[in-house]
């Protein structure tokens, strides 16, 4: 039995979409810039996944570049955005509780003597408005903020921030941490003030090393892989064939019954919800209504427990999930969201992270539940004195 | 660049009648180590000295760096072999070879000495001669070298024997100590530290083969946890040789404890139970004695009321090398060693789960002894089980 609730960590690959990645590297293996009929053959896929995609958020398959994943994008959108506007001014706005794909791209820029405003977050998560107002001063060139929260759900008002941000500098680019929220959420770029948008696609059921950046048409941002020019120019390397068309059919597939999914992964998140606090001693992070969170990410902290140990003992019964956020567990450090909406010492030691697919069914969150229910009374009595 | 390393191990030429099997053992652990290094090359002894070949296009440098892992060696010297033995032609070697390794630019005003030696008695000039005349060559061609016999900065040895005139000057140290294989064996209590892969060095360096425990405590301790432990035993079976790791499930004889003794007793008694199983699986590996990275007074555990309560359950003689080490010397050792890196990794391991506030640091046997008793109906199973499900992870093969 395995019951894989680490779906923010990643996913499980669609089928068809690794059969067309395994056919993209057998038979349709060419190169799309070489100038014969295997080379023309290959850039036929990269268009049809711009297509794909671009039909998701309604945007022009031009204005998607594929990158390595989320990390890449997230640093291009960052060190292109700096690098492009440096005599337009120095500051960098980013809240605090950014994923390290941004933390530290934006640290390494304050180090280089960019002005970086991180903007505190609530008892939920949710960005101060305030702040971001107080903060948008004629030198801004880049605003960025996530749109789902990796570690509590939490899901930022960003059309609302790119609103506030085109208004008041009209000048500055608003970049959007989506690779939580691609593929949970309607995102429409355009009316929503999006400039530019990260997306990983192994967090949708894609293949791993490949994502993409959204970027208007109307920004210019600088390159940060300088080599045979493909992409226009902008992202060099030779294409991802299989990658990229395997994303393209990734995106496309995740929103067909988008509706549907979503609304069974918010009923599996209430029925999880309830079942912990039945257990005592259990704190939930995040929005206080579950609906207001992301439909697959829960956040709950088992006081005495410690995470770790809970993980592991999950592990044994082949449940699966994740002690504050998977990416992070390589250094120890308490978890940076946590500690920005005022969790306490108890409860980020005891954080763990559930996290759904569209994949993920009732039965599996019952046998989570009384899994819980036998362990956590008999990790409870083994405690540090 | 050099011909040949010229091998030196101080300690074993002290042996008496049992001097080759330290030697031959040597030879052994230095073709070992070689293997692993691009190209090829033939460990030789001749007339009571140890050299490498190295044969056609190899790693010089590699070869350096592994034979810095085998035990016994003391220094390594790079040797330059001239074969056309005609004075002249040595001479222009020699200065050749001087003006390389110590050229004006960063050994301006030093002083040197030859230091000839004749083993093959049949060249025409004998010793004194030599370095007489190879001064006088160096120093025609080296105005800014000057001689002195007495306390030089750079000593030039000049060996000729029939094979060759052999000329070294610089001792790349090696790690020192007996090689492996010549001293038995010992079973290391391996923990994922910094002080227990430094102890399983410190014994192997004095010719012991190893063998190591590792206690895992699922679900509080991790699979990378025991990972990291296999990483370290693998690490130190560079210098060591294969080293066979059981790794011992000691979740439930730790609850066992949690559960029954006094809490600040739990180090202690569950110290002892760890060298109760490994001294079981010494013998099981035939193992002489247990080694442990203890050093009075760095924790609760290691004081010396305590050391007396663990080495109280030992029948094994416990080697413990680090006993008078400050923790910057051994982490200075586990730095040189390569496994500091590791041992700083974030895991958890077994030892600080469930570690006491206040734990005792000046026990009694008596009252531990006492203590320990609570768990006589349960401990007798939990002890079979832990020794029947342990799983042996070989390293370094």
């Amino acid at each position: 039995m395995e019951i894989y609730l680490d779906n923010s960590a990643t996913t499980r690959c669609y089928k068809e979409v690794a059969d067309l990645v395994y056919k993209l590297m057998l038979e349709d293996y060419g190169n799309p810039s070489s100038m014969h009929q295997k080379g023309v053959d290959a850039e036929k896929y990269l268009r049809k996944a711009q297509e794909q995609i671009a039909g998701v958020m309604r945007v022009k398959p031009k204005e998607i570049y594929f990158t390595s994943g989320g990390t890449e994008s997230n640093n291009w959108a960052l060190f292109g955005t700096a690098s492009a506007k440096k005599r337009a001014g120095k500051r960098i706005i980013t809240t605090a509780i950014e994923h390290s794909a941004i933390a530290e791209p934006a640290g390494r820029l304050e180090a280089m003597g960019y002005d970086v405003v991180r903007l505190p977050v609530d008892g939920e998560g949710y960005v101060s408005m305030d702040a971001l107002a107080e903060s948008l001063t004629p030198d801004t060139i880049l605003v960025t903020v996530m749109m789902v929260n990796n570690e509590i759900g939490t899901v930022e008002p960003v059309a609302e921030i790119g609103k506030m941000v085109h208004e008041k500098c009209p000048k500055a680019y608003f970049h959007v941490d989506a690779i939580q929220s691609f593929g949970k959420f309607r995102i429409y770029p355009k009316r929503m003030n999006i400039d530019m948008l990260s997306v990983s696609s192994h967090k949708i059921h894609g293949p791993k090393g490949s994502g993409f950046l959204y970027l208007d048409e109307r920004c210019r941002i600088d390159p940060i892989i300088y080599g045979g020019g493909q992409q226009n120019g902008m992202r060099s390397g030779t294409d991802n064939v299989p990658g990229a068309a395997g994303t393209g059919l990734a995106s496309e597939m995740i929103y067909r019954n988008l509706d549907e999914n979503v609304e069974r992964m918010y009923r599996l998140k209430a029925h999880l919800a309830d079942g912990l606090k039945q257990l005592g001693q259990v704190t939930v992070h995040g929005p206080a209504d579950v609906r207001k969170g992301a439909p697959n990410i829960l956040n709950a902290s088992f006081i005495g427990v410690r995470s770790e140990v809970l993980l592991h003992t999950l592990e044994d019964r082949g449940i699966y999930v994740s002690a504050g956020s998977a990416c992070s567990s390589h250094h120890r450090a308490p978890s940076a969201t946590l500690t920005a909406v005022h969790a306490t010492a108890a409860e980020i030691e005891s954080s763990v992270r559930f996290s759904f697919s569209e994949l993920t069914t009732e039965e599996e969150v019952d046998t989570a539940l009384a899994v819980l229910n036998e362990v956590i009374p008999k990790l409870r009595k083994f405690v540090r004195s | 660049m050099y011909q040949a390393l010229l091998i030196k191990y101080a300690e074993i030429g002290i042996k008496g009648k049992n001097r080759h099997l330290f030697e031959d053992r040597l030879m052994h652990q230095m073709a070992v180590a070689l293997r692993k290094v691009d190209g090829s090359f033939e460990t030789v002894k001749e007339m009571g000295r140890i050299f490498v070949m190295p044969h056609g296009e190899c790693d010089k440098e590699g070869a350096i760096e592994a034979l810095q892992t085998v035990f016994g060696i003391t220094g390594i010297c790079p040797v330059l072999i001239v074969t056309d033995m005609a004075f002249d032609h040595v001479a222009e070697e020699l200065v050749g070879y001087v003006k390389q390794n110590y050229p004006a630019s960063s050994c301006a005003s030093q002083t040197f000495k030859i230091n000839a030696r004749r083993p093959w008695k049949a060249y025409p000039k004998d010793s004194m001669e030599l370095n007489a005349d190879l001064g006088e060559a160096v120093l025609n061609a080296c105005p800014y070298l000057t001689v002195d016999v007495h306390h030089p900065d750079i000593l030039i040895t000049v060996e000729v024997r029939q094979s060759g005139v052999y000329i070294y000057s610089k001792v790349i140290p090696g790690p020192g100590g007996l090689p492996v294989g010549t001293s038995g064996r010992a079973e290391l209590l391996l923990s994922g530290g910094i002080d227990s892969p430094v102890a399983g060095y410190m014994i192997a360096k004095r010719g012991v083969e190893i063998d190591a425990v590792y206690f895992h405590a699922p679900p509080y301790t991790s699979e990378r946890a025991k990972q990291k432990v296999v990483d370290l035993a693998k690490q130190i079976s560079i210098y060591t040789g294969p080293i066979h790791l059981h790794v011992i499930n000691f979740t439930d004889i730790q609850l066992a404890i949690y559960e029954k003794c006094p809490h600040e007793e739990l180090t202690i008694i569950m110290r002892r139970y760890m060298m109760r199983l490994a001294e079981i699986f010494a013998k099981k590996d035939g193992a002489l004695g247990l080694i442990t990275g203890e050093s009075i007074g760095q924790v609760a555990s290691q004081t010396t009321q305590s050391l007396l309560c663990t080495n109280a359950v030992c029948t094994l003689p416990v080697f413990r090398p680090l006993i008078g080490f400050d923790k910057q010397e051994i982490i200075n050792i586990s730095e040189k060693i390569g496994t500091y890196e590791t041992s700083i990794l974030p895991f958890e391991d077994c030892c600080t789960i469930f570690v006491a506030k206040h734990p005792v640091t000046h026990p009694l046997l008596k009252v531990i002894e006492k203590s320990e008793h609570s768990l006589d109906d349960v401990i007798g199973p939990l002890m079979e089980q832990a020794i029947e499900t342990a799983e042996t992870i070989t390293v370094g093969n």
